[in-house]
């Protein structure tokens, strides 16, 4: 039973990383495919994880390390998302086209 | 002096739940691996450490901000999944500004990831002096500032001010 429970957390956990993958092909700039990559990547990441917590059996070895594993997902993968998103912006890569508003490119002109 | 032992207390743990089951061997590496990051990064870790152990933030951590967040974060999915396998591909992206009332780097730092996480937004950069967050908007409603944050702050923040700023919960 708990062996069903947990394919289907990583069944789950797969489609949300290929929602993820799709995102990044046909987004268009970098700033949507880190929308893509950080959402989907990250709850699809945890939640395989979370099946092989289950399937190893609950708290045993294995199982402690794949919930430590998503602590340290949920912490790091939206700091590496405002990494990559503010060193893109600061080395002047532009917004998509279609894009609205840009309140940051606004502010930082007005600093310098 | 708090927020290393802290550190030292944390890093602990998390050295014991990687080598589980602890043996004598691990426990003695894990101290010594304990008090060298702890030395050494313990300073930077929290700012306000006693505000970590009182115990109704840590309630209000645990069953207020994490099933918001988790719902959120469900949601945040399946808004991205549907804009990528719809056809037209409905995105109207922009940057705006946020403004927050946050003042302590920890609640930045979860208001942040929070934002992050949930639906169709990505924190670029943070103004901590001026309190405004830039963030890129997958769907861009309305740039000023009432619409930002009745539509993005609202979800967050209210929850974190109560668990992270001085003064909210009595002592």
């Amino acid at each position: 039973m708990i062996d069903i429970i947990g394919m289907i957390f990583i069944g789950v956990g797969i489609g949300f990383d290929v929602f993820g993958c799709i995102g990044l092909i046909r987004l268009p700039d970098v700033y949507n495919r880190l929308q893509a990559a950080t959402k989907c990547v990250t709850l699809g990441t945890c939640s395989i994880l979370f099946g092989t917590f289950l399937m190893a059996g609950g708290f045993t070895p294995t199982g402690f390390k794949a919930l430590i594993a998503i602590v340290f997902l949920f912490l790091a993968s939206p700091v590496a998302a405002h990494a990559v998103s503010r060193g893109a912006h600061r080395a002047g890569i532009k917004l998509w086209d279609k894009s609205v508003v840009d309140s940051y490119a606004e502010d930082k002109e007005g600093e310098a | 002096m708090k927020s290393r032992i802290l550190m030292f207390i944390i890093a602990f743990v998390v050295w014991c739940i990687l080598c589980w089951k602890p043996d004598t061997e691990h426990l003695i590496a894990g101290g010594v691996v304990s008090l060298i990051v702890a030395a050494v990064m313990g300073s930077m870790f929290v700012t306000r450490p006693h505000l970590m152990i009182h115990p109704v933030r840590v309630f209000y951590f645990l069953f207020w901000y994490v099933p918001v967040f988790l719902w959120e974060l469900l949601k945040a999915n399946f808004d991205v999944a549907y804009r990528v396998v719809h056809p037209d591909l409905p995105i109207k992206p922009g940057i705006v500004r946020l403004k927050t009332e946050l003042k302590s780097d920890t609640g930045l730092t979860f208001l942040a990831n929070s934002i992050t996480l949930t639906p169709g937004t990505l924190t670029i950069d943070i103004n901590k002096d001026a309190g405004i967050l830039y963030i890129h908007w997958i769907n861009v409603v309305g740039s000023d500032p009432a619409t930002t944050f009745k539509e993005i702050g609202n979800r967050f923040e209210p929850i974190l001010k109560k668990i992270f700023e001085e003064n909210v919960v009595s002592k």
